[in-house]
């Protein structure tokens, strides 16, 4: 093995750096469990290299290697997959730098941070991280040029890291639109089940907390035509049938076969287009009552679209949805009998209220409906920091706590028709949307999440009662966060939210042009050059072309030749000369000093000042193998401070 | 022969037989006139052994990317791998119309090490991260502006030595590509004679040789030494020599003020390099003394004088002395 220079202070600094960089995005999202030992041994670290101390002794080490994987381990049950496998990463990373006291380790130090920095990009691939992310790169190019010499000064090295990123983007646009995609994964795809927040196919009280108060977008829509109006725009997700007296489920055999349920289309068709953010789940989402299931996808009996893969991209489909509808007239009677179950000894006060209503108003649905939402809209208030509820959950919910939000009332009121003898549901999915005028779509959210309730009444099949609405009219008007008030945090203001909301422009763009980028999509490029289909050997084709008249350009800027030809005294020389020439001296490319001078004598009106220049440059040229700066100062100030009459028109033509 | 030296002599050998099969090769070992310019056709340029390291990385990183779809780790990928690769241009440039300009060093004694200075023109741009490597010494520099870059050469023996083939090389930027170029500058410094470590005191004033000058009782002796070969028999202290386990010589102080001849041809019993040597060292005391002194050899006379350059002079004619004793 070579000898390998041990790391000045500053190289030592900015190979932590770079180490650190590129652990930072993943601390955020570890647990504390093994982001803080982490952050412990960069404290460590940092400490020993000021003390100076020596190298950490093996007893030291060996047990902190142990450590890491013990504690992974510990949290996720095993070592291997996309989240226990960067905890790792980011751990040997870091003990990576405890022992890196030579220029090698630190170099591979620096290459594996590079590893863990892209592998940030697994887990959030948004615009703004990745931005953050490549700018990361500058501190490893920084460290790896300081690496180079021990005389590196920090500003110049980070200043040059930025500037190699920013010349390397027209080639790393190159290879990036033209690098053949695979059209299908050499190995398996990443299969993590993440908490990866968006709608669920249960619902107990609580589950959508977290949602609400999550701003990513869910999906975005452009419609064909005009929008229904906003108090329409509900999205339908799963429905929910299943209540076992904590949490509403959807039942399995749903989905398929396909349902082939009833639905009357009145007034007009709404045609849309949506683009659904990754789930990691099955749902498809559509405007109240879907028409068509979209390729790939099932449209179960409750109107629920279901894709046949998991969601783990973005998604695009094309629907149809009906605003105004009568959905299954004639009710199955499967669908009554599930419609109307209720688990046995549960809620006993809810049964029994929703009983005195059945006998008070005859069995006219209406009438319980109008009596239910008038109880909350009297006596129930709407928050994002609903009390916990015990047991019997309706019954705390109805009798004790009445503060919550849609997935409490429509708990509660499906529960409160079913007892009452109305066949109900729970719809979950969203509801509203933000409008970018810029884009000319619509936003949705996951905080947009939300759940209804639907009952079937005679003669109108399935119609929505939004209970929460009964409560919180502005929750439908202006969605949950504005509904829940003074709660909101304060990072969720309105001016932010409407920023935000703006912004959403350009992380469309980011959804659009790179994240969505895949082979498909790839082989239309060239249509533009008469090509229909590119395919490998036409990227690659395109991809060298350009590379190499990129790489080519680069090259040209390389080479050419400096301004200057031969050292300062060579270019002092030939301003003299050209002086000279502009004077009326005969000028002869071939004529050397001593020659000049003579036609200087011979030709100027007044040649001392020329000619004690003249000999000033011999002396200079000739009479010392390296002249001292000083002196060629002094030359260079003297040619400067020249001034020859310009030559007349006769000594030009002589000349 | 253990592995080490087979395979360094392989080495060689295999380098030797190169630059006779491949004249592009040898045609910058040859001596080149100052000064030298380097450009395209004589800078080479290969990945770094680290550099390899990194490609590997990037095609990991690559298919990682690819095989998730993941577009924006994609990103990030390309624009690493092409920051990484276009640093080869940065490197090419850190030597391009980078020009050596001259060659300067101070005689030395072989035995030490001479240094040589080798000037740069920089040629409007700053040069980092600069590697210059003779046979055995390397030295890093930067440079900023026009400037000089010391090597140190150890010298084996007297005479003319140029500095040989140099090679000056360099990571920058980030140690992924190594460029370099062949030097072999027109130059060679003069190398004086090895200097006798523990030479023998001057020989006397007057233009006898020493073994001739008659001890006289106003001289005092200043101290015992031990013997050396060409040491005067009449000088052995017998009697102390008797108690020690070797011979020791009486020396004596040599006063002020008179001129010495420094003989080679007095110097029986040594052999021609040695001479030269104890010459060599004589005229440095002598120097530092200040005691005028002459230098006679079989081709050459100096007359008697002080100074820098009288100094140079004599050992500048011992060190072209011809190889061998007349």
């Amino acid at each position: 093995m070579k000898f390998s220079p041990p790391l000045t202070g500053l190289q030592f600094r900015l190979t932590a750096a770079a180490v650190f960089v590129a652990v930072l995005p993943h601390l955020l999202r570890l647990p504390w469990l093994i982001s803080l030992p982490v952050l412990v041994l960069f404290a460590l670290r940092g400490l020993q290299r000021r003390r100076g101390r020596a190298r950490l002794p093996a007893w030291i080490k060996l047990p902190l290697v142990l450590l890491f994987p013990i504690l992974i381990v510990f949290h996720y049950g095993n070592l291997f997959g996309r989240e226990p496998g960067s905890a790792l990463a980011c751990a040997m990373l870091a003990l990576k730098l405890m022992e890196t006291e030579n220029r090698r380790d630190a170099r591979a130090a620096i290459c594996f941070s590079a590893f863990v920095l892209m592998s940030a990009l697994l887990f959030d691939n948004g615009l703004w991280i990745t931005v953050l992310l490549c700018a990361a790169l500058a501190v490893l190019f920084a460290a790896l040029r300081a690496l180079e010499s021990a005389q590196s000064k920090l500003l110049p090295d980070l200043r040059s890291g930025a500037l190699a990123l920013a010349g390397a983007l027209p080639l790393a646009v190159c290879v990036f639109v033209f690098f053949p995609r695979l059209g299908s994964p050499l190995w398996g795809a990443p299969n993590d089940t993440t908490a990866r927040t968006g709608l669920g196919d249960r619902m107990a009280p609580g589950t959508m907390q977290e949602l609400l108060i999550d701003d990513s977008a869910a999906f975005r829509v452009v419609f064909d035509g005009t929008p229904p109006p906003r108090g329409k725009l509900y999205w339908r997700g799963p429905v929910l049938w299943d209540f076992d007296g904590s949490a509403w489920t959807r039942p399995e055999w749903l989905a398929s076969p396909p349902g082939d349920s009833e639905v009357r289309v009145r007034g007009a068709r709404a045609s849309y287009e949506v683009t659904l953010e990754p789930s990691e789940r099955h749902w498809l989402l559509a405007l109240d009552v879907p028409l068509l299931a979209p390729a790939g996808a099932v449209r179960g009996a409750d109107m629920s679209l279901v894709s046949r893969t998991r969601v783990d991209d973005p998604t695009r489909y094309h629907m149809v949805s009906a605003p105004d509808y009568v959905l299954e007239p004639v009710l199955d009677p499967q669908h009554r009998r599930l419609a109307l179950l209720l688990p046995r000894g549960y809620d006993p006060q809810a049964r029994a209220l929703a009983q005195r209503w059945h006998d008070q108003f005859g069995g006219n649905a209406d009438l319980v409906i109008r009596a239910a939402l008038d109880l909350f809209h009297n006596e129930f208030s709407y928050t994002l920091n609903a009390p916990l509820l015990g047991r019997d959950s309706v019954d705390d919910f109805l009798f004790d706590t009445k503060r919550g939000f849609c997935e409490h009332f429509s708990s509660a009121f499906t529960f409160l028709m079913r007892a009452a003898g109305i066949p109900a549901r729970v719809v979950t999915g969203y509801q509203g949307g933000y409008f970018s005028a810029a884009g000319n779509y619509w936003i949705v959210r996951q905080s947009d999440a939300h759940a209804w309730s639907e009952v079937w009444l005679a003669g109108r099949g399935w119609v929505r009662v939004d209970p929460t609405a009964a409560v919180s009219p502005q929750r439908v008007q202006v969605g949950a966060r504005a509904a829940a008030g003074a709660s909101a945090p304060w990072y969720q203001a309105d001016w932010l939210m409407e920023l935000r909301n703006r912004m959403d422009l350009i992380d469309r763009f980011w959804n659009d042009a790179i994240v969505q980028f895949n082979a498909l999509r790839q082989q239309s490029l060239l249509t533009p050059f008469g090509v229909a289909r590119a395919d490998y050997p036409q990227l690659m084709l395109a991809m060298i072309a350009a590379g190499s008249l990129l790489l080519g350009l680069l090259a040209w800027w390389v080479m050419r030749a400096p301004k200057a030809n031969g050292d300062a005294l060579d270019a002092v020389y030939a301003k003299l000369r050209r002086k000279l020439a502009r004077a009326g001296v005969t000028h002869d490319p071939a004529a050397g000093p001593l020659t000049l001078n003579r036609h200087a004598g011979a030709q100027l009106a007044a040649p001392q000042a020329v000619q004690r220049l003249l000999a000033d440059y011999v002396g200079l040229r000739y009479g010392c193998a390296l002249p001292a700066p000083e002196r060629i100062q002094t030359f260079t100030r003297a040619v400067a401070a020249l001034r020859l009459p310009a030559a007349t028109q006769t000594a030009r033509q002589s000349s | 022969m253990n592995a080490g030296t087979a395979t360094a002599s392989l080495k060689t050998r295999l380098f030797e037989y190169a630059e006779r099969r491949l004249p592009a090769l040898t045609r910058l070992k040859r001596v080149e006139p100052l000064p030298v310019r380097l450009d395209r056709h004589r800078i080479y340029v290969l990945p770094t052994r680290f550099g390899l390291m990194l490609s590997a990385l990037l095609l990991v990183m690559l298919l990682g990317a690819l095989n998730y779809n993941n577009n924006p780790a994609m990103l990030l990928t390309c624009l690493f791998a092409a920051a990484a690769y276009q640093s080869v241009f940065a490197a090419f440039a850190t030597l391009n119309h980078l020009q050596v300009a001259a060659l300067r060093a101070q005689p030395g004694h072989a035995g030490a090490d001479l240094e040589f200075s080798i000037h740069f023109h920089i040629a409007a741009r700053p040069r980092h991260s600069l590697r210059l490597r003779a046979a055995e010494s390397e030295i890093a520099f930067d440079l900023d502006t026009d400037g000089a870059a010391t090597l140190r050469i150890p010298a084996p023996r007297r005479g003319w030595q140029r500095p040989g083939r140099l090679r000056l090389c360099s990571g920058y930027p980030f140690g992924l590509f190594e460029v370099w170029s062949w030097l072999n500058p027109d130059f060679a410094a003069l190398v004086y004679p090895r200097l006798e470590p523990n030479p023998p005191p001057l020989p006397r004033h007057g233009a006898q040789s020493q073994q001739q000058v008659e001890r006289r009782g106003g001289d005092e002796l200043a101290a015992l030494r031990s013997y050396q070969t060409g040491d005067p028999p009449r000088n052995i202290a017998w009697k102390a020599s008797a108690r020690r386990d070797e011979l020791l010589v009486k020396e004596f102080e040599t006063p002020l003020g008179n001129e010495i001849v420094l003989d080679y041809a007095a110097l029986r019993g040594l052999a021609h390099e040695d001479r030269l040597s104890r010459l060599a060292a004589w005229v440095c005391i002598a120097e530092s003394r200040r005691v005028p002194y002459a230098l006679r050899l079989p081709q050459t006379r100096l007359d008697a004088g002080l100074g820098a350059e009288h100094r140079h002079a004599c050992l500048r004619a011992l060190a072209l002395a011809p190889g061998a004793a007349p």
